[in-house]
């Protein structure tokens, strides 16, 4: 065993894992535990398939990894959550996934709500050029709250929430470009949980920060947990085992192993997931 | 060889694509400058008050006349061709310089302007007491004071008689602004009144009203009209007979006395004798009187204020039209619209409508804009003034909608790049946000892309305002009776017929009847066409960039 393995499972002692455990048997089904479940999910880009159907559940109120070389297509699945793969041309999705028991791909689903309830935030920092405050609040203006003492009270709340209040309270007028980098995903983070969603999914969020924003984005995901279900795509191995309770290897749009972290990472079941945590390929 | 090969170097270097792509820039800038600055030595040396000059001129049989007034222009040609005109020239002589002389006094001789030969003149001075007068009619008068009169008795004469005519002059622009704010205002005000009036009986009538308490109404309002239009005639009646009050006597060069009424004199100055601040002054005030008052005497005098205003609304009145319009085009070629063989069809052909040519476009907006659309609003919204037309006749109006098609595509094709530059990260974050794409639309992208509508603006501005082919269709005039905005309800008139600057130079250049005294006018009025364009583009420029420091796009 490499000493990569040894190290995160040091970290993953140390991370506190008394919820109950959801293995990948699908026999879990729907229960309060249970937040999302994928049932038998293709995904093709106009004749190619991306995605092989694909069954899991991603626990509540826990961090699920993706991880996965490049192009296994961790990154479409996680977007498959809140549709936003609707906006690519020629995308055509069979199967379904539910939120609790709802088929978020039923015809008659409001995608703009189910956003809402499912927020995402994106590998590169993409704050939209408005102040700090509007930014944060620019969700809840969507949804017609215009009350300041309501608003003001939200984006304090997620600000502080995305570990980020005290380094801008005093200039929250100010231009969110004018943030650095770190800073930014983090505005990112609380423009996301103003709006309350259940479930975040984070798509490679710290692939473009430096080490000690990465930290303080790590520190922020496991402060998260507590009240989101988190779904994070990442291509560091040492932040998967840094951060997730479970983790999922996919490979070539099928998903190979979905497992509590600890074993995935020290005890794979599939000789292709050993093969990619050891550093044999990806 | 050797220098072959450093040749070689050097074309290999790239410093000869640097030399060519330089030079290309300079001589880009030498035309510009080159332009600007033959229309503004041109155009802004005409307002400076030259020297009047006496000149004495041999005659082909002897004789000496002389002439007075300024030296315009000189010119050399051959001495054959003065020969032909039947000049005597010194045999040796090949070329001969001949000067165009502007003597006025177009009521006494007949021509103000004249071409006179280096040889046949005898002697050339520079008289202190001549003077020169701008009058309402008949161009300038140059000459000798004699006198000033009042009521037909002479007040004074000699060295008194200048002050005396500066007071009557002075007295006479007071009057001539009064009159003006009665005839202009309140009569304009009670003409408009009246014609309403009118049309508000004439559609009584077609409605089958023929009498009640409105025909009453109307005539009692009628009656009221015509009291306050007698008052005002009598004052204005009383303002002209003390305006011809005054009047003076002066002698031409040819020593005739000719008698001048006050009330036509605009101005009078005698330059020989004025100081250089007095003449800065002049300089200024006659060119402040070109940019503020109205023209005279067939636009070949007096100022272009109605042009300037009629461009500068007709181009504010056209980005109203286009920016909205061009705008919601593009967003739906851009964000709704399937992109496939339709959509790039449609690009294709609004990125070739933008050349057409524009008269064109000019006679699309007299057949479709004056005649169809005009002519109806007519029928059904003002059948009462019928058939005399208000919309169904060109006017502002008109040529605004004319040049906003003109300059749509401008505004569809820039506003397109601007939205495709929008990072597809920022439209994600938003509808990861749970807002629906007319909701990231509006709140986000559109706001992002304004940087990219005020440059399609700033290009159609540029256009539009250097149009001048569809107006002649559509709505521009050579001398429009009232402004297009003023006191009246609805205070904005789109209806109404407009003057342009671009049309004034082609108007004053070419259909004037007085070639030489306009001009230095047409370059006067070029150089503020291109003054006026450069300004109103900076205007639209400084907006954008304020607006793009404030939409800067995410991640540059």
């Amino acid at each position: 065993m490499s000493k990569i393995i040894n190290a995160s499972s040091k970290e993953i002692d140390s991370i506190d894992n008394s919820n109950s455990p959801v293995g990948n048997d699908s026999d879990l089904a729907v229960s309060n535990t249970v937040s999302l479940t994928v049932s038998n999910l293709n995904l093709f880009y106009d004749t190619k398939q991306a995605l092989n159907s694909i069954n899991m559940t991603i626990p509540k109120k826990m961090v699920t990894a993706f991880i996965g070389p490049s192009g296994c297509g961790k990154s479409t699945l996680l977007r498959c959550f809140n549709r936003m793969n609707d906006l690519i041309d020629g995308v055509r999705i069979e199967g379904s996934i539910f939120l609790h028991d709802e088929d978020i791909y039923a015809r008659d689903v409001d995608v703009a709500n189910l956003r809402r309830r499912i927020g995402m935030v994106f590998q590169k920092p993409n704050p939209f050029p408005k102040s700090i405050y509007e930014n944060v609040a620019y969700g809840l203006r969507i949804q017609r709250v215009n009350n300041r003492r309501t608003l003001d009270r939200a984006v304090e709340r997620s600000l502080r929430a995305a570990a980020l209040w005290d380094e801008v309270k005093d200039r929250l007028q100010e231009s969110a470009l004018s943030l650095s980098g770190g800073q930014q995903q983090r505005l990112v983070i609380a423009r996301a949980i103003a709006i309350e969603p259940e479930v975040l999914l984070l798509d490679e969020p710290a692939s473009a920060l430096d080490p000690i924003s990465t930290l303080k984005i790590e520190e922020l995901i496991y402060e998260l947990k507590r009240d989101y279900t988190i779904v994070i795509v990442t291509h560091n191995m040492q932040q998967a085992t840094r951060v997730s309770d479970f983790a999922a290897f996919m490979y070539l749009g099928n998903l190979i192993e979905f497992d509590d972290t600890k074993k995935i990472f020290t005890n794979p079941a599939q000789k292709q997931t050993e093969d990619y945590i050891t550093g044999r390929y990806g | 060889m050797k220098s072959i090969e450093s040749i070689n170097k050097w074309v290999g270097s790239g410093s000869p694509w640097v030399w060519l792509s330089a030079g290309m820039v300079s001589l880009n800038l030498v035309m510009v400058f080159g332009l600007l600055f033959l229309i503004s030595v041109r155009g802004l040396g005409h307002f400076w008050p030259a020297a009047i000059e006496s000149v004495e001129l041999r005659e082909k049989d002897g004789s000496t006349t002389s002439l007075l007034g300024n030296f315009v222009e000189d010119e050399i040609v051959s001495a054959a061709r003065v020969r032909g005109t039947g000049s005597t020239v010194p045999e040796d002589m090949e070329f001969v310089r001949r000067y165009l002389i502007k003597v006025g006094n177009r009521d006494v001789s007949g021509a103000d302007f004249v071409w006179v030969n280096e040889t046949d003149i005898t002697s050339r001075e520079i008289p202190l007491d001549s003077f020169m007068a701008e009058r309402d009619e008949w161009g300038n008068f140059y000459g000798n004071l004699i006198s000033v009169k009042l009521d037909g008795e002479i007040i004074a004469s000699g060295a008194t008689a200048w002050g005396a005519m500066q007071d009557g002059i002075a007295r006479k622009t007071q009057i001539r602004r009064q009159i003006k704010g009665i005839e202009k205002d309140q009569i304009g005000k009670i003409n408009y009144a009246m014609e309403r009036l009118r049309l508000r009986t004439k559609r009584l009538e077609l409605d089958g009203v023929e009498a009640g308490a409105r025909i009453d109404k109307i005539a009692a309002e009628r009656l009221s009209l015509e009291k306050r239009y007698e008052a005002l005639n009598g004052s204005l009646s009383e303002l002209y007979k003390e305006l011809g009050r005054y009047s003076i006597t002066a002698a031409t060069v040819a020593g005739q006395q000719v008698e001048l009424p006050v009330s036509k004199i605009v101005r009078a100055i005698h330059p020989n004798q004025m100081s250089m601040f007095e003449k800065i002054r002049y300089y200024f005030a006659k060119m402040w009187e070109f940019v503020s008052e109205d023209p005279r005497e067939a636009n070949t005098e007096g100022g272009v204020f109605p042009a300037i205003f009629g461009t500068v609304l007709l181009v504010m009145l056209m980005s109203v039209f286009v920016t909205p319009f061009g705008v919601i085009a593009a967003v739906y070629l851009r964000e709704y619209a399937h992109q496939g063989l339709l959509t790039r069809t449609i690009r294709i052909a609004v990125n070739n409508l933008a050349g057409v040519p524009s008269i064109v476009y000019g006679v699309f907006g007299l057949g479709f804009f004056v005649y169809f659309l005009g002519g109806n609003i007519d029928q059904l919204f003002f059948p009462e003034s019928l058939p005399a037309p208000t919309f169904g006749t060109p006017g502002i109006l008109w040529s605004a909608l004319t040049l906003a098609i003109l300059t749509v595509p401008v505004v569809i094709v820039s506003t397109e790049e601007g939205l495709t530059r929008i990072p597809r990260a920022i439209r994600e974050g938003s509808l990861a946000l749970g807002a629906t794409k007319a909701e990231t639309l509006w709140r986000t992208v559109l706001p992002m892309a304004t940087p990219a509508m005020m440059t399609g603006l700033v290009l159609s501005i540029a256009r539009a305002a250097g149009e001048v082919a569809p107006l002649m269709m559509v709505g521009v005039v050579k001398l429009a009776p009232s402004l297009p905005m003023d006191g009246n309800f609805p205070f904005l008139h789109v209806d109404r017929k407009f003057m342009h600057l671009g049309f004034h130079i082609y108007d004053v250049g070419f259909q004037s009847p007085n070639v030489e005294a306009a001009r230095p006018l047409v370059y006067a009025t070029a150089f503020l066409l291109v003054v006026l364009i450069v300004a109103l583009n900076i205007a639209a420029i400084r907006i954008r960039n304020r607006l793009r420091e404030s939409y800067k796009a995410g991640d540059g």
